[in-house]
């Protein structure tokens, strides 16, 4: 899209505080200005956690082409580092070397380094202005470990938050285990295609296209977002952040980049992890059935459930047009807003699941999906792989 | 005519489309946005998926789809006919001024959302199977007619239906007893009248998808329209 095009569409952006026109904003970084999203969002899994190719989640991005504007794209595969499947996979975006060195030092305080490498990349014309992208395979020292009283993935989660906020020029945008996620400014499928995803076999994908709205558009800041092993995938806008955004950052959490998007991840990691919510009652906390629908329910348990969680985790309900897949250890989880203000499709062939914005994603990742059928707003679509049940 | 459209965007396709002069058949379609937007004249039949705003600003003819569309079929349609034969996705004939929608299967979220009607311009959308919510939003005018025929959901209409209705006329085959209507509308069951009308609307559907007029139409109709004594003071709910 050329400049001309971002000009036009842009007088802008915030909660009223800042006004300036998207061609400045496209020289900022992203978290120096918020600019008020159409995307694409994709996804399959393979509940025999059979291997599946990072090439057949970029197809399903070739058809949603123009939900995107080539200001961002990314993906996120799981099971995709078995070799080094019991370290935490760290990806790092640096500006320079001096950051990377930096940043370095400062991970071998709280971490023994078992490998270290450069993301291997493909110089295509459509991607450009790449930053210095490596990958760590990281175990936490528990000397650090026992003397900051954490567990191990508190412990990692909150390296990942200082690194993101306390150190210029890195940023970390995947920290899981056996699992990892590629992002960049540019169309999803020239993304995949700089990050070689064609080499990377997972037994679940997740993708993005991104065409953004409140942000000018930085490696960081396309999806997916990351934290340990969830990772968000996002189309929408949501008009919950501020109030989302104070209440989670009361615990830890560091909203760097004043996209919607990784405040979800933060949530839906707050919920799951530290507080051992399932997910189908995360679910119900970010997707909240509306009053006039919880006390018309006619289970007595579901509604005191539902309204149980909307009463103690009032500021988490998060509102205006959302459509998220979120990937974790095991399994996917496709959730819309209540009021199902964005598109999403789910299909079903043999052990596999496909998730997408539109049908003719997953046509052109499976022609032969049956059942295409759209999940209603709030409804959580939760699919897991066979063993992880055991 | 056969347009095969495995590699060629939205553009290529109307300009093609444009090209013939008759029948036109576009094989292995998939997501290409915006068919036949704004055409008159047409006889289109689509195998494949069709993308996002299917016929919108339709100006007339007819576009058949042998399967599922997507998002904004019929969007701003004003005349024409578009029929699908398998399932809709959100949206379908949004601000409809003219012309029908004809839908096999289901109907997604917010199904002739802002539809309306002027003089001898009334649109009308007949859903085979079942409705999302919010059917009918902020209708203005025009007929949307749901048969709860072979759907996968329980319900025939989602959560919301009519909310903001103020015109047109919504009919669902089905006693709605345990739906909710907004108070600004009226409820009620089908009259005679009300059938001689639904049969007029329902003719030319029956035979597309050859199914019994008469076994239709001899179920219970619940006919919904607004309530001019009740009109909207205030609009949104605290949620």
């Amino acid at each position: 899209m050329s400049k001309g095009v971002h000009y036009r569409m842009g007088k802008l952006c915030d909660n009223g505080r800042l006004f300036v026109f998207m061609k400045d904003a496209l020289m900022k970084r992203e978290g120096e200005v918020r600019i008020p999203s159409g995307c694409a969002i994709a996804a399959v899994i393979s509940r025999k956690k059979e291997n599946i190719p990072g090439s057949l989640i970029i197809k399903a991005m070739g058809p949603m082409h123009d939900r995107s504007n080539g200001l961002g794209g990314g993906f996120a595969g799981y099971g995709i580092y078995p070799e080094y499947k019991d370290f935490y996979a760290m990806h790092l975006f640096f500006d320079n070397r001096d950051s990377r060195k930096a940043c370095e030092v400062f991970i071998k305080e709280y971490f023994e380094i078992v490998k270290s490498e450069v993301i291997p990349t493909r110089k295509i014309p459509s991607i450009t202005d790449e930053p210095i992208i490596w990958r760590y395979f990281l175990h936490p020292l528990m000397s650090m470990m026992l003397s900051l009283q954490l567990d191990e993935k508190s412990f990692v989660a909150r390296a990942v938050m200082k690194i993101n906020t306390e150190l210029d020029g890195a940023y970390v945008f995947s920290s899981g285990k056996n699992m990892g996620t590629f992002k960049a400014v540019g169309y999803p499928e020239d993304v995949g295609l700089f990050y070689r995803l064609e080499e990377y076999e997972g037994y679940s994908w997740t993708a993005h296209g991104r065409y953004p709205t409140n942000t000018p558009g930085w490696w960081g800041g396309a999806h997916p977002f990351s934290l340990l092993d969830y990772s968000v995938v996002h189309n929408g806008e949501i008009s919950s952040y501020d109030a989302n955004r104070r209440f989670i950052e009361m615990y830890g959490y560091k909203c760097n980049l004043q996209t919607d998007t990784e405040v979800i991840t933060y949530i839906l990691d707050y919920l799951i992890r530290v507080k051992g919510l399932t997910l189908n009652e995360a679910a119900n906390v970010i997707a909240a059935p509306f009053w006039s629908t919880i006390n018309g329910e006619k289970d007595r348990r579901e509604s005191e459930i539902h309204a149980y969680l909307r009463k103690t985790f009032p500021s988490l309900l998060i509102t205006g047009p959302f459509s998220i897949v979120l990937g974790f250890e095991g399994g996917i989880m496709a959730l819309n807003d209540r009021l199902k203000l964005r598109s999403m499709v789910v299909g079903e062939m043999r052990d596999r699941v496909y998730i997408a914005s539109e049908e003719a994603s997953i046509r052109a990742m499976d022609d032969s999906a049956k059942e295409i059928w759209a999940p209603a707003g709030g409804q959580p679509v939760i699919v897991r792989v066979e063993d992880e049940r055991a | 005519m056969t347009i095969d459209a495995a590699d060629l965007d939205y553009r290529c396709i109307n300009e093609e489309i444009r090209k013939v002069d008759g029948k036109c058949i576009i094989t292995s379609c998939l997501g290409q946005r915006f068919i036949a937007s704004g055409m008159s004249n047409i006889d289109i039949e689509i195998e494949g998926i069709p993308g996002n705003a299917l016929g919108s600003y339709l100006n007339g003819g007819t576009i058949t789809v042998h399967g599922n569309a997507q998002d904004a079929v019929g969007d701003t349609m004003n005349d024409g006919k578009i029929v699908v034969h398998g399932n809709i996705g959100d949206a379908a004939g949004y601000a409809m001024r003219g012309g029908r929608i004809y839908i096999k299967g289901d109907a997604g979220y917010r199904a002739g959302i802002h539809m309306k009607e002027y003089q001898e311009k009334v649109p009308l959308m007949i859903i085979g199977g079942s409705a999302g919510s919010f059917l009918g939003e902020y209708q203005s005018g025009g007929v949307i007619i749901v048969l709860n025929l072979n759907s996968r959901r329980q319900k025939s209409v989602g959560f919301f239906p009519c909310t903001g209705m103020h015109g047109g006329k919504v009919f669902l085959r089905s006693r709605c007893e345990d739906v909710v209507f907004p108070p600004q509308v009226i409820r009620r069951s089908a009259t005679d009248e009300d059938r001689n009308e639904l049969r007029s609307y329902l003719e030319e559907y029956c035979d597309l998808f050859s199914l019994d007029l008469e076994e239709i139409l001899f179920s219970e109709f619940t006919v919904v329209t607004p309530d001019s004594k009740n009109p909207y003071r205030r609009m949104y709910v605290a949620n």
